[in-house]
């Protein structure tokens, strides 16, 4: 049964200025027991984590009180909390992928011969002997308050470190593969920490697999030292989640880059939220992605890009089709400190509504605080353009295939951005699949 | 081959086309000729079967069929083809990939086989070659940065990939250099045969010096004023439209 509390809400920790008094949902106090029933952490990891629950238990589930959770709101989409799912079954690694089941990292990674420069640990291993500085790595302050991210901390067991050392770079595509480990309701929490080296160099794909009454919570934490690039790709397979919260974190030193690419499509609530910052000079970022959203899907894309290096480089290209009654949301803030002069930001959102009942709201925001930038954004919301489609048709198109050519073209403009061949196909291959089974 | 009967057409309850009369036999080359906003646009669209004219009265016929209420695409299937005044940007598509969706989607409506890949590619080769249509354009986005006589060579390419029965030129001189005027009307001329037909809407009578058209029509405030040979378009380069209920040259 619910019970009332007052919850008093610090203003430095929120973005709320009033004490409110709020009644826990049950979710909230399901949540809590699942906590309760977790080993005691121990050591740097272990205080860390505690302290992320008491920040998750004092602001509780988001709500559109919460600015940055204005369009999703999961205190209300989270009814109930699932029970924890873990399992720690025999869970063999595959060439370059790993297989998070439940969030439980693979038991064999030891045994793995990884490519020279590349270490791979379960998080559970890593955390009882976590130092102050590793523990400062697994839990960067970047995010933190975010109610979710504080969540994840305090409820993710298991998960990954993968380091890269310095110098080496890693060619061949990782494949982190999060898959629910059985068919029965269940939530589940990991975090996986990606350390690269001085120029060190790793893709990975980021792959999502859900059943239909999994609750997902999941973080991935990137640092990357002087030099060091990342490419990431977040593409979703059997995907069916109820709900996903998927954060991602990325801290980048000098000259450091960072390309991301993600594909959203299936599901129910999806909320991907990025915290990314540039604290060395020259760093380079860029996220794109393509939305393909149906049914009643609900995916709310939120990033804050935070340049606080001058010289620094970012990109933001998300093309949304929304058909049907789903519903999408881009919020994307980039922030430009002081110091951080000559930093070169651009910033678009695009989408294509196909149906009376689909809904996107855009809000980009830029808080520049340098004087010498050059920053811009836009966001359009618009139909398929009959001209284009009449072009089409006259050339002997029926409708349903000039326009699956005409959202092809739209989504591939930002695909195009994957410079992995393989990874690329595959994620054509999805969206043309998408395409071509879409209600018309 | 292509009949038009007492065509009248309206956009937003204004009234473009007032009983446009028109016929081209198998095997001719007819030009249209007008003033600016005369309604030549407005026929070839409703020809073609773009969205939001409201034909009030009237038919066209190709080959005794009123294709009025077919859809863009049958038209197409049928041997129907329209070279815009302004070809679309289609960003995103390259124009191989649109070419083959083209070809494959008219062969199937027509329940011909599909062309496989290296039939496609040798054949757009071979046209592209005669056409001068360079090899990057193929690989680009459909007509995204093209110059204007490029996308015009791309709507000629594209006509000669699609064999249509019935061509409809919609000022594709205009905007071309003179060699790509030549180069264009021999590609247009080859495709010339007994079974086909076209129909060509120009300012300029030079082109006609290219496509030397059997008859020559005046269209001006949508009614066809005045029809004749090729010597028309002479005389309307010398006078203007004065004589047609348009303004003095
Ligand atoms: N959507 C529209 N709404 C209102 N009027 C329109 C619309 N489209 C075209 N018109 C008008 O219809 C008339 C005929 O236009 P059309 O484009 O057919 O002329 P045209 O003979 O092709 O001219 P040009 O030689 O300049 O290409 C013009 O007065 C034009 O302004
Ligand atoms: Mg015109």
């Amino acid at each position: 049964m619910a019970t009332v509390i007052t919850v008093e809400k610090r203003r430095e920790d929120f973005d709320v200025t009033a004490v409110v008094t709020s009644i826990q949902s049950s979710a909230e106090t399901a949540l809590g027991k699942l906590y309760a029933s977790l080993p005691k952490g121990v050591g740097a990891a272990g205080v860390a984590r505690a302290r992320a629950f008491a920040r998750f238990e004092r602001s509780g589930l988001p709500t559109r009180r919460i600015e940055a959770w204005h369009y999703t709101d999961m205190r209300s989409a989270l009814r109930e909390a699932y029970p924890l799912a873990f399992d720690y079954a025999m869970n063999p690694t595959r060439g370059l992928r790993i297989d998070l089941i439940d969030g439980a990292a693979p038991d064999d990674l030891g045994q793995q011969t990884w490519p020279e420069g590349l270490r791979v640990r379960a998080l559970r291993d890593v955390l009882a002997g976590a130092g102050d500085d590793l523990a400062a790595k697994i839990y960067p302050d970047q995010g933190a308050n975010d109610a979710m991210v504080a969540l994840n901390a305090a409820m993710s067991g298991d998960g990954l470190v993968i380091e890269v050392a310095t110098g080496a770079r890693i060619e061949t595509p990782i494949g982190v593969y999060w898959r629910s480990g059985g068919v029965t309701p269940r939530s589940d929490f990991s975090r996986v920490l990606v350390l690269l080296g001085d120029g060190a160099h790793i893709t990975l794909v980021e792959s999502h697999a859900a059943h239909a009454r999994t609750q997902r919570n999941s973080a991935i934490v990137f640092h990357l030292a002087a030099g060091a690039s990342v490419e990431h790709v977040f593409v979703p397979e059997f995907y069916e989640a109820e709900s996903h919260v998927a954060t991602l974190i990325a801290e980048l030193g000098e000259c450091a880059a960072f390309n991301s690419f993600a594909l959203i499509a299936g599901g129910g609530l999806l909320r991907r939220q990025i915290f990314a910052r540039c604290a060395g000079e020259q760093a380079d970022v860029a996220f794109r992605g393509v939305s393909l959203l149906g049914g009643k899907q609900h995916a709310d894309t939120t990033l804050v890009v935070d340049h606080a290096a001058p010289h620094g480089r970012s990109r933001e290209l998300f093309k949304h089709i929304v058909t049907d009654g789903a519903s999408g949301v881009f919020q994307g803030k980039v922030i430009v400190r002081p110091h951080a002069q000559k930093v070169d930001g651009g910033m678009k959102s695009q989408t294509l509504l196909l149906s009376d009942d689909a809904a996107m709201y855009n809000k980009p925001e830029l808080e520049i605080f340098a004087d010498d930038v050059v920053c811009g954004h836009g966001a359009t919301v618009g139909e398929l353009d009959k001209d284009q489609l009449f072009y089409l048709m006259a050339r002997g198109l029926t409708k349903a295939e000039a326009e699956a050519l005409l959202l092809d073209g739209f989504a591939r403009e930002a695909i195009e951005f994957v410079s992995n061949e393989d990874v690329r196909s595959r994620l054509e291959t999805l969206m043309s699949d998408w395409l071509e089974s879409r209600p018309s | 081959m292509l009949e038009i009967r007492n065509l009248h057409a309206e956009i937003g309850g204004k009234k473009i086309l007032n009983g446009v009369n028109l016929m081209v036999k198998s095997g001719e080359v007819a030009a249209i000729m007008g003033p600016n906003g005369s309604g030549k646009s407005t026929l070839s669209y409703v020809i073609a079967g773009r969205d939001g004219y409201e034909v009030t009265e009237g038919e066209a016929l190709l080959d005794g069929e009123n294709i009025l209420a077919l859809d863009p695409h049958e038209r197409a299937a049928k041997g129907l083809f329209l070279a815009f005044q302004y070809p679309l940007e289609i960003p995103g598509v390259t124009t191989m990939t649109f070419l083959k969706a083209a070809m494959n989607s008219q062969r199937k409506q027509r329940g011909e086989a599909e062309l496989t890949t290296p039939d496609f590619i040798k054949k757009v080769n071979v046209a592209a070659e005669r056409l001068g249509v360079k090899k990057d354009m193929l690989r680009r986005a459909l007509n995204v940065g093209f110059s204007g006589g490029e996308k015009k060579r791309l709507e000629v390419l594209q006509m000669a990939l699609l064999e249509p029965r019935f061509g409809i030129l919609d000022e594709t001189d205009s905007g071309l250099d003179i060699d790509a005027l030549r180069i264009v009307a021999e590609g247009v001329n080859s495709l010339r045969s007994p079974d086909r037909a076209f129909l060509v809407i120009t300012h300029y009578q030079r082109l006609l010096d290219y496509i030397v058209p059997d008859n020559v029509h005046v269209l001006s405030k949508g009614r066809i004023v005045k029809s004749g040979g090729k010597e028309l378009a002479l005389e309307l380069e010398k006078n203007g439209y004065r004589d047609y209920g348009g303004e003095a040259a």
